[in-house]
């Protein structure tokens, strides 16, 4: 603790995972987190970790479902082509409440798209692309030391409410590099117990771990009882960060690297003397929607700012439920907007709707 | 020579006919009343407890699917 | 005189009516598995991964530490499994549609990685649960659902065999094909899954048990007549016998 290393985002999710106790990791290359696969595949070959690369995104979430069945602290990770071929192992790991990291480095989509940086798979992670009535919890740092901090909250919370939680980055925070500070190891018998978890009926009876239930009251009342946790968690963890809100007319809503750029944005119109401020959810699932309802009883102008086509805009209107205007400024593709640019359209909307 | 007798779990039969197939000594038929399943069952000829020809040889357990057949041998 | 029970339900084997149609093998490996269990001493040891299919409900039978699999990654979820737990007897119970369609490259490369875990592939030429549509294995000329007029190559592709493919890698330690229609092939199985299970605790290697099963309500035809069905027309196709045998030096290649 207390030494600052300069990392790039992908290497210190690994180092974090490996820190919070993560000793398994199944993967598959994809551009832009290549560089996590092969940091796990050294980190753990050192301190004598599994690591293996399979056959396929889909191979390596059907491997996390093993290892987490067995009770292991175990992570996955991909970019969005390989997140959609996750989709059925991440529905089947919430059906059986099984434990898990998952990192998803966006990408340019729909389809192969390209490998610069988006924000395009908000609803992959928050909608649950694969089947059945579920939730992840969804990380979104916006920085290499927050990409440190939440990926040990998310083994955390993983463990904790016996549920997959992703990682949302993008391709540019997997390779920035910044300062990073890094707590230290988290003794493996300091981990919880699991007393649900496949280890060999010896000495008790035997358990079975499946998703299948057959008759549907029985289907009905599971499905009640994970909504039922989904409602504890979204009392207990939404997390957000708010900047100069105190005196705004208008909020910008952005999470991650859109995040990033609109905070110095919204420094450079401030210089201005544009009352503006910055909401940045960290949780996007669950998504802080309270919070922002409770905002929009003084401010009345919200710019919803993504790098995709428009997706957390609809959390933002759901949230708001009607009071105050949303307007949306979205970049898809890949395409990276500058803080100066983005200052631009601050001020731009700001002058239209007169903020002042 | 060994004797031996078998006790059929007639609730747990499926009429399958693969023991009545097997037996060596033709000690298994099918009944002619349905058990509670809908089948018409298996029934040791010998009655049940009563060694007569059978020599234990296990064939009819080791092919009954349902494991409804015990097998004793003395 | 003195009466002993020399044949009964192994320990292992839940006391549960199975669901399977009247004269399925799917029972019957499953006691052949639990006996295994119970003579090897490891039912406190083992954890097992169903299928989905007709076998999904293994764990109401199987008396073992059970975790489901998404159909056809039986193979990858054992990975991670024996990964975490490499002293405990891994397998997995896999249908042909399961392992040689929807899961052929989990299978493939989970035998290719020379996983130590033992896979109960029950081939038995068609899709049972469904309803009776075509496998990968069902044989030329089998009429399915979705095989009207009986499968032809032209049309629907040869039968696969995956036990000779798999057979081909160095990490695979121990291949073999039995049948369970009848009294000696049932024999004969019980004896490859001991020796899947044991060559798996020695640590050599991806070990493999194909067994030829009857499905007589899709095949139409009484049990009896089902088992005559695969030993003269599915061994045509799927030959019996050791393909692959590490300590006996037995290897397609």
């Amino acid at each position: 603790m207390g030494k600052k290393v300069l990392m790039s985002g992908n290497h210190a999710l690994g180092e974090a995972a490996v820190r919070a106790g993560c000793r398994c990791y199944f993967g598959y290359p994809i551009t832009p987190q290549n560089e996590l696969t092969e940091y796990m595949a050294k980190r753990l070959n050192e301190i004598g970790g599994i690591f293996l690369q399979a056959e396929s995104e889909l191979a390596a979430i059907n491997m996390v479902i093993g290892a987490s069945m067995a009770g292991a602290r175990v992570m996955t990770s991909s970019s969005s082509p390989g997140i959609s071929l996750k989709q059925e192992g991440i529905s089947y790991l919430c059906g059986m409440e099984l434990p898990a990291v998952i990192v998803n480095m966006t990408r340019g989509g729909p389809g192969l798209g390209n490998i610069a940086p988006a924000q395009s798979d908000y609803f992959q992670a928050t909608r649950g692309g694969g089947h059945g009535d579920y939730r992840t919890i969804v990380l979104a740092p916006s920085s290499v030391q927050e990409i440190v901090n939440l990926t040990i909250l998310a083994f955390d919370l993983a463990d904790r409410y016996r549920i997959p939680t992703l990682i949302l980055g993008d391709g540019m925070l997997g390779q920035m590099m910044e300062p990073v500070e890094f707590p230290d190891f988290t003794p493996l018998s300091d981990l919880p117990p699991k007393d649900w978890a496949l280890r060999g009926a010896e000495g008790r009876p035997s358990r079975v771990i499946k998703s299948l239930l057959l008759d549907p009251p029985t289907e009905e009342e599971h499905n009640w009882k994970l909504a039922r946790k989904h409602d504890i968690i979204a009392s207990h963890e939404v997390r957000y960060e708010t900047f100069w809100l105190e005196d705004a007319k208008m909020a910008v809503v952005s999470f991650g690297t859109a995040a990033r750029i609109a905070k110095g944005a919204v420094k450079r119109v401030r210089e201005q003397g544009l009352k503006v401020g910055l909401f940045r959810p960290i949780t996007l699932w669950p998504f802080p929607a309270k919070e922002l309802r409770e905002l929009s009883k003084r401010i009345g102008y919200f710019l919803v700012f993504e790098l995709n086509a428009g997706q957390m805009v609809e959390d933002v209107k759901l949230a708001l439920e009607g009071r105050g205007e949303v307007s949306f400024y979205g970049r898809p593709g890949g395409v990276v907007v500058t803080p100066m640019e983005m200052s631009r359209v601050i001020a731009s909307r700001y002058y239209q709707k007169r903020l002042s | 020579m060994k004797r031996g007798y078998i006790v059929i779990d007639q609730s747990l039969c499926k009429g399958c006919g693969l023991c009545v197939e097997v037996c060596p000594h033709q000690l298994i038929d099918f009944s002619d009343k349905l058990n509670i399943r809908g089948y018409f069952p298996a029934e040791f000829k010998g009655g049940e407890g009563n060694p007569e020809g059978c020599t234990g040889c296990t064939l009819c357990g080791i092919v009954c699917p349902e494991v409804a057949i015990e097998v004793y041998r003395g | 005189m003195d009466f002993k029970r020399v044949f009964g339900r192994p320990r292992s084997l839940k006391r549960a009516a199975f669901h399977y149609c009247p004269g399925c093998g799917h029972s019957i490996i499953h006691r052949l598995i639990a006996e295994v269990i119970d003579e090897m001493g490891m039912q406190g040891r083992t954890i097992g991964v169903p299928p989905a299919g007709c076998a999904v409900l293994a764990y109401n039978y199987l008396d073992v530490d059970m975790g489901e699999a998404p159909h056809g990654r039986g193979a990858a979820v054992a990975t991670g499994l024996k990964r975490i737990l490499p002293d405990r007897l891994i397998f997995t119970y896999q249908g042909d549609g399961d392992i040689a369609a929807i899961g052929t490259a989990e299978t493939v490369h989970a035998a290719n990685r020379g996983e130590k875990i033992t896979t109960i592939f029950v081939n038995n030429g068609v899709y049972g649960m469904t309803g009776g549509q075509m496998a990968p294995t069902t044989i030329l000329g089998q009429e399915t659902t979705t095989t009207p007029g009986g499968r032809s190559d032209s049309r629907d592709g040869f039968p696969l065999k995956l036990s000779e493919m798999v057979a081909l890698s160095p990490g695979v330690a121990y291949v073999v094909r039995t049948a369970v229609t009848g009294p000696k092939r049932i024999m004969e199985t019980k004896r490859a899954i001991r020796r899947a299970f044991e060559i798996q605790m020695e640590g050599l290697g991806f070990t493999l048990v194909e067994v030829l099963s009857p499905c007589p309500t899709n095949l139409k035809l009484r049990p009896p007549e089902a088992w005559r069905w695969v030993e003269e027309k599915v061994t045509q196709f799927f030959p019996l016998g050791v393909i692959k045998d590490v300590k006996r030096g037995i290897s397609p290649c």
